[in-house]
């Protein structure tokens, strides 16, 4: 068996200085997904740092109308609570599409957000992957591909990013705020993930040792009128085939005023589909609309026979979506 | 011992068949007291303790191994052996391919057994098996099902059907014929995974092998491997008192019960102990084989069939042949004097397939059910009225009368339960919001298999109680609590006066649990012993004397033929935008025979109707062309219906007596289930979107617009 050590750490501060000194250290946070890495031999680290006891659980309202979520805040209280179901709706209902209700009473807000691929390749160490093993090729390029990316993937991976909360995240322009050896730092949703481009290895724009201790929501009234739809292969516990976070806000002549649009399952990152949302501000809401937009945001999309269907289903999903967010209805 | 004819009014009683019995065992499983294969406290005879075996499988398709390195594997700590094709024990009978592993450097399939590492802990062979290097020289491999596979004619098919049947002139017929359908439909890999994986703990002694096993049948474990490993029979105990769930993947052993057969001889007083995982479970336990039937149905304008035709084509093996028989379902279900049924095989470079619930009705009534569902269309007639004009008289395979086929009261009693009446005719006429909605049916049938050679052993014990003796096994069906039921009114007396005794090959010969023939097979032994303890003992026998029969033969299976039926009907509602299908309601209603006891069997049923609703929505596996792997190898990836999937649910049936099946008036009832529900869902699917979609599964891509 792997020997390994286990440290549960103090503070953040330490925390960051232990895992930032030792290249094959890592943090563990609910360990829903890092645990099956564990087993499966996808990853082998010589020393896991404990952060899920820090005291970084706590939901507080920021000055400015935003909220500040604490790492460790378990996925199932986050969604349950009042001021994101009221504010941030899109969060609410992206955290409870995902998963179970186990996993999310495990899962934390910080840990959702670095969950790696469920690329079947990925999780299975006889074949070649470059996210897993740099440099050993693609095998999902010509392999199973329902799942693959059809925006922003690279000949070194076409898998994509398998968070909910992310592209509600994204959406809503939330920050992560990032502790490091060299002190805290605040990353936009936008740069926090990446596309994979040569360094598919790379989900983040993290260094190894930086410690995600807080998101930060702020408000707007496109995060108050928001909601999240995910498609999917069976009704619950299943990964997006695409999904789709909107925040809606209209003039008072009904026009378009603020829209935001995040894709899920259609990329290496939360797709913010800025393409589309440029064509719809000023516009009124339809459904012909937002199909335009849609496919104008979808002129880059790369598909092969595996991955066609997504097109026209994110198409269709936001569609759907805003169109019942310009109706009022909140779901 | 005596095999006798069971004589009429075999039961002294029905005080107990029919009564809702709560499951003997329910209480030890609930409260995690139940002990499953590798959680029995086995140790050697002086107090060893076990040993952990893990898994190191081939990563070609094809090929050979050149050479097995365990030097880095050895060296790990808690290590104690490594096994590969030049150390394992020889087998004395290597003609099963499946089960003669490590014998040869030969690799047949991805995911073959190539070496076994012992260690001292779960963990230390783990990762001893990581650190094998298997040194494998790969040859070119065919290992997708396509339709250009070449493929042959087996002699017989799964089951021991014949392998094709021929009647009048159909294809002359089907020229002649003024509504036809002529489709092809297909089934992918599905894979059993019960919830308790292929799990077995061994001991050998020197003498004697004892196998805790996760298995459907422990007499067939034993009666297999002990000749292939040079054993008698009687040298070999296979007990199996508590099984996580079989699905047939379990009917017959596979690869990994010999490996740890062969593991423990190495080792003699050391119990080995071997759980297989999941991913390993995609290669090594069977699963049932993608099909392809081309089904071409020719009807008169009132949809009364003239010709049939079913000519299905299914993967298998280069390892070891098996023919699902996907076609044999369409020689019973409907009446036309023009008939064929044909199976042709394709051999790859793949796992051997195996029983998966109903192997041939499930795929097989799945594309013809759907084919009729076409017919009643283009014939413009209900699609259960056109079933109902085509209800044979008579058996059209063997010409036998039916013991009990009431397939038609199956579908009226459904269709009025159900609210079939309410149905628009036209497909894509009903919307409710973002969804389209739709109704379809489908029936659904299974053959009244019956095994021969069962054995009972009853004993009477102090305060008039009775233990009863057979090796048969509850793989989590109630079948613990149904025999007892059956012992109970075979003896006449309280079932809590049965002391059940079962699971274990030393016992009276039990044969497997499957094919939907266990209670009948079993409890007919139990009804014969019982009747012959009764005659050679009287109603108060003294403690301690015995009786054991076997189970004669009693069904009436060359005069009738036997078969249950049944009719599924189901809402299924189809997303406007993403194409996703969602199941509100599914409802079953079948002719059983009697119902031994309705909360298990009501459990049976619905448990099919899932997986056949799982099977509709979900389940597939995805064999990657380069590897010859399933890659879709576990269960967040290989879907199968989650609660959320599985909505209002229902299962009912015929009040039924079958004295013609068995003593006890019941027919099996596990598979039944299954059979069917796949052809209702797509068939309300096409109702709800006029999408006719012919292969499985139900994506929502398949509805995307």
């Amino acid at each position: 068996m792997k020997e390994l050590t286990y440290h549960r750490a103090d503070d953040a501060a330490s925390a960051v200085a232990l895992v930032a000194a030792d290249p094959d250290a890592r943090f563990l946070g609910g360990g829903t997904n890092l645990v099956d890495h564990l087993k499966l031999g996808v990853t082998s680290p010589t020393t896991l740092v404990d952060v899920s006891r820090l005291p970084l659980d706590e939901v507080s309202e920021l000055p400015d109308g935003g909220l500040r979520i604490g790492t460790n805040v378990r996925n199932s209280d986050l969604a349950a609570h009042r001021a994101v179901r009221r504010g941030w709706p899109v969060v609410a209902r992206a955290l409870l599409a995902g998963a179970s209700g186990q996993i999310r009473n495990q899962a934390t807000t910080g840990g959702n957000l670095l969950q790696r691929t469920r690329c079947v390749y990925f999780q299975d160490v006889t074949t070649p992957c470059n996210k897993r093993e740099p440099g050993t090729g693609c095998s999902a390029i010509g392999g199973y591909g329902r799942y693959n990316a059809v925006l922003g993937a690279s000949e070194a991976c076409v898998t994509t990013h398998p968070s909910d909360l992310a592209v509600a995240l994204a959406a809503v322009d939330a920050t992560v705020v990032v502790l490091g050896p060299d002190g805290e730092r605040r990353v936009p949703m936008s740069d926090f993930h990446r596309l994979p481009g040569d360094r598919p290895e790379q989900d983040t724009t993290l260094a190894h040792g930086e410690l995600v201790t807080a998101v930060e929501l702020p408000a707007s009234a496109a995060a108050r009128r928001s909601t999240y739809r995910k498609a999917r292969d069976r009704a619950s516990y299943a990964f997006a085939l695409v999904s789709v976070a909107a925040g809606l806000e209209l003039d008072d002549d009904g026009r378009v005023s603020d829209v935001r649009i995040a894709w899920g399952g259609v990329a290496h990152k939360p797709w913010r589909a800025e393409v589309a949302e440029a064509e719809l501000r000023g516009r009124f809401v339809s459904e012909e609309a937002v199909r335009a937009a849609a496919e104008a945001e979808l002129a880059a999309a790369v598909t092969d026979e595996q991955t066609a269907y997504k097109v026209p289903m994110v198409r269709n999903l936001t569609a759907l979506t805003l169109t019942g967010l310009a109706e009022g209805a909140t779901r | 011992m005596t095999a006798n004819e069971v004589t009429p009014d075999p039961l002294r009683s029905t005080a107990s068949i029919g009564t809702s019995l709560l499951r003997r065992d329910g209480v030890e499983k609930v409260t995690g007291d139940a002990t499953y294969a590798v959680e029995h406290p086995v140790t050697g005879p002086a107090g060893e303790p076990p040993l952990h075996a893990w898994l190191v499988t081939s990563t070609v398709a094809r090929g050979r191994v050149a050479a097995v390195d365990a030097t880095a594997a050895l060296a790990h700590p808690g290590v104690v052996s490594v096994l590969d094709h030049t150390s394992a024990p020889r087998l004395a009978d290597t003609s099963d391919a499946e089960l003669a592993i490590l014998q040869a450097d030969a690799i047949a399939f991805r995911g073959q057994i190539v070496a076994v590492v012992l260690a001292e802990t779960s963990e230390s062979a783990r990762e001893g098996a990581a650190l094998v290097h298997v040194e494998q020289e790969a040859e070119p491999h065919a290992s997708i099902f396509e339709e250009d596979s070449p493929t042959y004619a087996p002699e017989q098919v799964n089951g021991g059907s014949e392998t094709d049947t021929l009647d009048g002139e159909p294809d002359e017929a089907l020229a002649r014929a003024l509504v036809t359908v002529d489709a092809t439909y297909t089934t992918p890999h599905e894979h059993n995974n019960p919830m308790e994986p292929h799990a077995a703990t061994a001991l050998w002694d020197g003498e004697q092998l004892t196998l805790h096993d996760s298995t459907q049948g422990p007499r067939p474990v034993r009666g297999t491997l002990a000749p292939m490993l040079g054993l008698e029979e009687e040298q070999v105990r296979v007990l199996a008192p508590y099984v996580g769930g079989g699905f047939g993947s379990k009917g017959l052993p596979h690869a990994p019960e010999m490996a740890v057969a062969l593991a423990a001889m190495t080792v003699p007083g050391q119990p080995v102990r071997l759980a297989v995982t999941r991913q390993q479970m995609f290669a090594l336990t069977g699963y049932r084989p993608p099909t392809r039937s081309h089904v071409r149905l020719g009807a008169h304008p009132d949809g009364r069939l003239e010709a049939l035709r079913d000519d299905a084509v299914t993967q298998s093996s280069r390892v070891k042949e098996f023919a699902e028989q996907a076609a044999v379902p369409a020689r019973v279900m409907y009446a036309a004097p023009h008939r064929a049924t044909t199976h042709r095989v394709a051999e790859l470079d793949v796992p051997v397939p195996s029983w998966m619930r109903a192997p041939g009705e499930m795929p097989g009534m799945y594309a013809q059910e759907v084919a009729v569902d076409e017919l009643a269309l283009h014939a413009g007639l209900d699609p259960v009225e056109l079933r109902v004009r085509n209800e044979p008289d008579v058996d059209p395979d063997t010409g036998n009368p039916w013991g009990n086929r009431r397939l038609v009261e199956c579908l009226r009693r459904g269709a009025e339960r159900f609210g079939w009446a309410d149905r628009p005719t036209e497909a894509r006429a009903t919307v409710d919001g973002e969804w389209w909605v739709g109704t379809g049916v489908a029936a659904s049938t299974y053959p009244m298999l019956w095994m021969p050679g069962n054995v009972a052993r009853i004993r009477s014990l102090d305060g008039g109680r009775y233990a009863v003796a057979i090796a048969a096994t509850d793989i989590g069906t109630g079948a613990r609590t149904v025999l007892t039921q059956i012992a109970a009114d075979a003896l006449g007396c309280p079932p809590e006066a049965i002391d059940l005794d079962m699971a274990d090959s030393d016992l009276p010969f039990g044969s497997v649990a499957g094919g939907s023939s266990g209670t009948t097979s079993w409890g007919t032994a139990i009804v014969a012993a019982a009747q012959q303890f009764r005659a050679d003992h009287g109603e108060h026998p003294d403690p301690g004397v015995e009786t054991t029969a076997a189970s004669g033969q009693y069904a009436d299976m060359d005069g009738h033929a036997l078969h249950s039926f049944g009719a599924v009907f189901c809402e299924a509602r189809v997303h406007r935008y993403t194409g996703e299908v969602r199941v509100p309601r599914l409802l079953g209603v079948y002719s059983v025979g009697r119902v031994v006891n309705p909360r298990t069997a009501r459990s049976q049923l619905l448990g099919g109707l899932v997986m056949g609703l799982s099977a509709a929505l979900h389940e597939e596996g995805w064999r990657d062309p380069r590897t010859g792997h399933v890659v879709t190898q576990d269960l967040a990836t290989y879907h199968v219906a989650a609660h959320a999937d599985v909505q209002q649910l229902e299962a009912g049936w015929l009040d039924d007596v079958d004295e013609l099946s068995t003593p006890m008036g019941s027919r099996g009832i596990g598979e039944i289930g299954i059979v069917g529900t796949a052809a209702a869902v797509a068939n309300a699917t096409y109702h709800a979107t006029g999408v006719r979609v012919r292969d499985l599964p139900l994506t929502a891509d398949r509805f995307l617009e």
